[in-house]
């Protein structure tokens, strides 16, 4: 009984932390219509600072409480409302949650940049030497009512504010349809402002409250947002009381998992994504409104020519073997995740890019397989490689079920809950058995991988398996093309821009998300492989949720309709990064930085940088003198390399120096003769007259005018 | 018997009855008109027949058979294709690939290709096959979407407000298209504002006001029905 009730303490004072965090959760999202997945490292970058000002500078407690809630917090909050959200405004639900990912992706690479991970830090409770309160067969710390006592200032503070004051009904109103706020004489900036502000506030105050009861780690203080999200979900993201409501439950749920969960080697985990697993039934459970806005402007995806396809996936194999044959063995290790990452990032594609389906746990299903791989194919058999495709597929589709039911924000959370159970519990697990099955993933820490045996050739050096990764590279490149010319690739695209249609035209909703789903998870399942194969051994850390946010990124930036995204992405992470890392630890960190930065330029580019450079070395390829001479170049360069008459570092400079020369030489080559032919500037009107009527202008003015 | 029968269907939000008690039918290869001032509940009539929503009351058959329960995607084997008042066409896909999804998800899936060269030609869209579809106007997205319903190869085809942002030239086109699909044995359930466009092609009108079915019957029969000339020019008239 007298464990009932102090498990019932420490869960009511956790739920207060939940109630701020969530509450502050909510009124950003009604407000400004941006559900704030930086949230909790808002509040963890809070907990951070006042550490800083406290324990590291030995400032007293209610200055630096005063520095962090009253100046630092609603600074942090201007700043991402005027430089992150307000560029943004304009775009689609999409591309905001991007921006917010993308935030806490960064976050967390600044915390660990300016506090050193792996250094201890912890904060003291509040009032720590003061006596508990005893309560009946319970007591209760000073900090736990402190936190109860806020909770319930923030509540009636937040209820006074919103329907007492003027700028709460500004707010208020806000929500629904923010031009015609504008129209009456308020402002809906400074509302949006006052919500960010508030937010960052509450995040603010969760953070610190929360930080003594856990070490001050940057990803798990960011992620313990997800026991708020619940809470928020509870809500609907739209009541501020059922959120309180809802953080009770989750608070207490917790509370009563470490008190009664029994004591055996699979459950722990279970303890620790007891609030994901929560956050995904909640999901289920609770209706959902259709989120509000659409896509402001559908963007055509393109549709790649089999041809040009073709010549890429020979580039890559061929990009594949070039690397191979110059990079020394530990080289070969690192960069060897280029064409693996790439192939991870291309499982966005037709999920993200063609279908809409925002999903964060990709790399969680490169996981599984290259868990699948290593114990199925640990001896190479191929077969493994179709197996550990097939499971990671199946997981997919496991994901897909609900994702039927859940769309946008939602299922950005529902599959951020998902990679978050696996991450802590099902990753975690030692080899169990299911209905007779072995079912063994990491074994609770790290597993070797061995390189898979082609019909009696074994490929176990790290040449040969990054040839091995290109080739794949290149074959799933193709595939997404060939999908995407063809039947499914346009359903896909048609399921994403109208359902409504899709569904009335006889089209299967269930199955056809159910199928992309498996697809790409699938696709990231023999990514995953790949990598397992190319670093010899791997963990599950390495297939965590917050390892996964820059490949995402990335892959964002290079445009998620680009079947060249993979190679892209790929480069960028497995092979830039590396590049820069080298330099020393503080270009490390710049790297851990950098996709969070880019994914914040999204607003600037929103089709993404590979259509860009595309287009971009479009003049190349039709200047056949010089791309003919850039082949040779880089031929000559190789077989230098090759004979040790250059060094590899000298090979990769000038290889980069040529391929831009070329690009700006047949550039500036087109463009001077586009000048002489003196037709360009002919207005339209003029055609047929100043110069000879052609045959397409007729089609291009048709589509001028179609296009009005 | 009617292809199409919508029997005393009544849909409430919350208390406020959008639908009450609603029977109308439409004939095979005839067309059927549905009018009716703004907000009367012909839109989300159209989604009660076509699945997307469920009503509270009543029942829809198409050739009889009972279709209440089945989901959009099922209904539309039974042969149905609509278009939308709220323009649904797959804004990323071109022209010709909105045509090509519904007929690939069609019955003549192996024909999809020539079926929907021959849609385009019909109704005149060739030129615009390969333009994206998000970059049309107003009145030729509302073509492509009938266009894109006739790729389903419906035998019953409803059509929400399809004339509305055409020109009388091309509302007469159009007219002339209707009369040779239901001469084909295309039976169409039409909403349009455009009353001599409705007058002249309709074999059969169904009048609904404040969710309720005021009137039916042939075009000059509602011509002169005073509660329909009530319900669209007020009560003094």
């Amino acid at each position: 009984m007298e464990q009932l009730f102090t498990f019932g303490i420490v869960g009511l004072s956790t739920a207060a932390i939940y109630a701020i965090i969530g509450s502050g959760l909510v009124l950003t999202y009604t407000t400004t219509g941006v559900f704030n997945f930086a949230h909790g490292a808002a509040g963890m970058m809070a907990a951070f600072a006042y550490w800083q000002l406290t324990e590291g500078w030995g400032l007293p407690v209610p200055l630096a409480l005063i520095l962090v809630l009253v100046v630092l917090a609603p600074a942090f909050g201007l700043l991402v409302e005027r430089l992150v959200l307000r560029p943004i405004q304009g775009l689609g639900d999409a591309e905001r949650l991007v921006m917010t990912v993308a935030m806490l992706s960064g976050l967390i690479a600044a915390a660990r940049w300016i506090w050193d991970p792996n250094e201890a830090r912890s904060l003291p409770r509040f009032f720590e030497n003061t006596d508990a309160i005893d309560i009946g067969p319970a007591t209760v710390t000073w900090h736990q009512a402190l936190t109860m006592i806020v909770a319930v200032a923030v509540a009636i503070g937040l209820r006074i504010l919103l329907y007492g004051t003027r700028i709460g009904a500004e707010m208020r109103a806000s929500v629904d349809d923010r031009a015609l706020v504008g129209l009456t004489g308020a402002n809906p900036v400074r509302s949006n402002q006052v919500a960010w502000i508030l937010g960052t506030q509450l995040a603010a105050v969760g953070g610190i409250l929360i930080a003594p009861a856990v070490s001050l780690d940057a990803s798990q203080l960011s992620l313990l947002i997800v026991s708020a999200y619940t809470a928020a979900i509870f809500g609907r993201l739209r009541s501020l009381p059922l959120t309180f409501l809802g953080a009770v439950v989750v608070g207490c749920l917790e509370s009563y998992l470490t008190g009664y969960l029994p004591q055996n080697d699979y459950l722990p985990g279970l303890r620790l994504a007891a609030p994901a697993l929560l956050l995904f039934l909640s999901l289920l459970v609770f209706p959902h409104r259709r989120l509000r806005g659409r896509d402001t402007k559908a963007r055509p995806v393109p549709s790649p020519s089999l041809q040009g396809t073709l010549l890429f996936a020979g580039a890559v194999v061929l990009f594949g073997l070039v690397l191979a044959s110059l990079l020394g063995e530990g080289d070969l290790i690192t960069y060897g995740q280029i064409f693996s990452f790439g192939v991870i990032a291309l499982s966005y594609v037709p999920l993200a890019g063609y279908a809409g389906q925002i999903s964060l746990c990709q790399l969680s299903m490169a996981g599984i397989g290259a868990a699948v791989w290593a114990h199925a194919g640990a001896d190479g058999q191929l077969w493994a490689l179709p197996l550990a495709v097939v499971i990671a597929g199946a997981a997919g589709a496991l994901i897909a079920l609900p994702a039927l039911r859940l769309s946008g924000v939602y299922l950005a959370l529902g599959t951020t809950a998902f990679a978050v159970i696996l991450d802590r519990w099902i990753f975690t697990l030692p080899s169990f058995e299911v209905l007779g099955l072995n079912i063994s993933l990491f074994d609770g820490g790290t597993v070797d991988v061995a390189g898979p045996s082609l019909f009696g050739w074994r490929l176990d050096d790290g040449s040969e398996l990054m040839v091995f990764a290109a080739v794949w590279l290149a074959l799933a490149s193709l595939a997404i093309a060939v999908l995407r010319r063809g039947r499914f690739g346009r359903q896909l695209i048609a399921l994403r821009d109208s359902e409504a249609a899709y569904a009335t035209l006889g089209g299967n909703l269930l199955l056809s998300k159910v199928a992309v789903f498996a697809l790409s998870a699938g696709i990231a399942g023999l990514g995953g492989a790949l990598y397992g194969m190319q670093q010899r051994s791997v963990t599950a850390e390495q297939f965590g949720l917050v390892a996964g946010l820059p490949l995402f990124l990335v892959a964002v930036v290079g445009g998620l309709t680009a079947v060249g995204n993979g190679l892209f992405t790929g480069v960028a992470v497995g092979g830039s990064f590396p590049v820069i890392s080298a330099a020393g630890a503080f270009a490390q960190n710049i790297t851990s930085v950098l996709p969070a930065l880019a994914g914040l330029g999204l607003a600037r580019n929103p089709d993404g940088a590979v259509p860009e450079i595309r287009s971009g070395y479009e003049p190349l390829g039709r200047n056949k003198p010089v791309l003919g001479g850039l082949v040779v170049a880089l031929a000559g360069l190789w077989v230098l390399q090759l004979q040790d008459v250059l060094d590899g570092w000298l090979t990769f400079g000038l290889a980069l120096f040529l391929i831009v020369a070329a690009q700006a030489a047949a550039t500036a080559l087109e463009q001077a003769r586009a000048a002489r032919s003196t037709d360009t500037d002919v207005p339209v009107e003029w055609w047929g007259v100043r110069r000879e009527w052609r045959r397409e202008d007729e089609e291009v003015l048709a589509r001028g005018i179609a296009g009005g | 018997m009617a292809l199409l029968e919508v029997r005393e269907v009544t849909v409430a939000f919350g208390g406020v009855r959008a639908l009450s008690d609603v029977a109308i039918s439409a004939e095979q290869g005839r067309i059927t008109g549905l009018i009716g001032p703004n907000g009367a509940g012909k839109s989300t009539l159209f989604d009660v027949i076509t699945g997307l929503r469920r009503p509270s009351s009543g029942q829809v058959f198409i050739e009889g058979r009972e279709v209440t329960r089945l989901g959009p995607t099922r209904r539309s084997r039974h042969g149905l294709a609509r278009t939308f008042q709220r323009l649904e066409l797959f804004g990323r896909l071109t022209v010709r690939d909105n045509l090509l999804v519904a007929a690939e998800l069609g019955s003549n899936r192996r024909h999809a290709a020539e079926l929907v060269d021959q849609i385009l030609d019909r109704l005149g869209l060739t030129r615009l096959a390969d333009t994206s579809s998000d970059t049309l106007s107003t009145g030729a997205a509302r073509l492509v979407e009938v266009a894109r319903a006739l790729a389903a190869q419906p035998k019953l085809l409803l059509l929400d407000e399809p004339a509305a942002g055409q020109d009388p030239e091309e509302t007469e086109r159009f007219a002339d298209l209707l009369r040779s699909l239901a001469a084909e044995g295309t039976t169409v359930l039409i909403v349009e504002h455009d009353m001599d466009l409705v007058m002249s092609v309709c074999d059969d009108l169904h009048v609904l006001d404040l969710g309720k079915v005021i009137a039916s019957g042939p075009p000059e029969e509602i011509r002169r029905n005073e509660q329909v000339l009530a319900a669209y020019l007020g009560d003094a008239a």
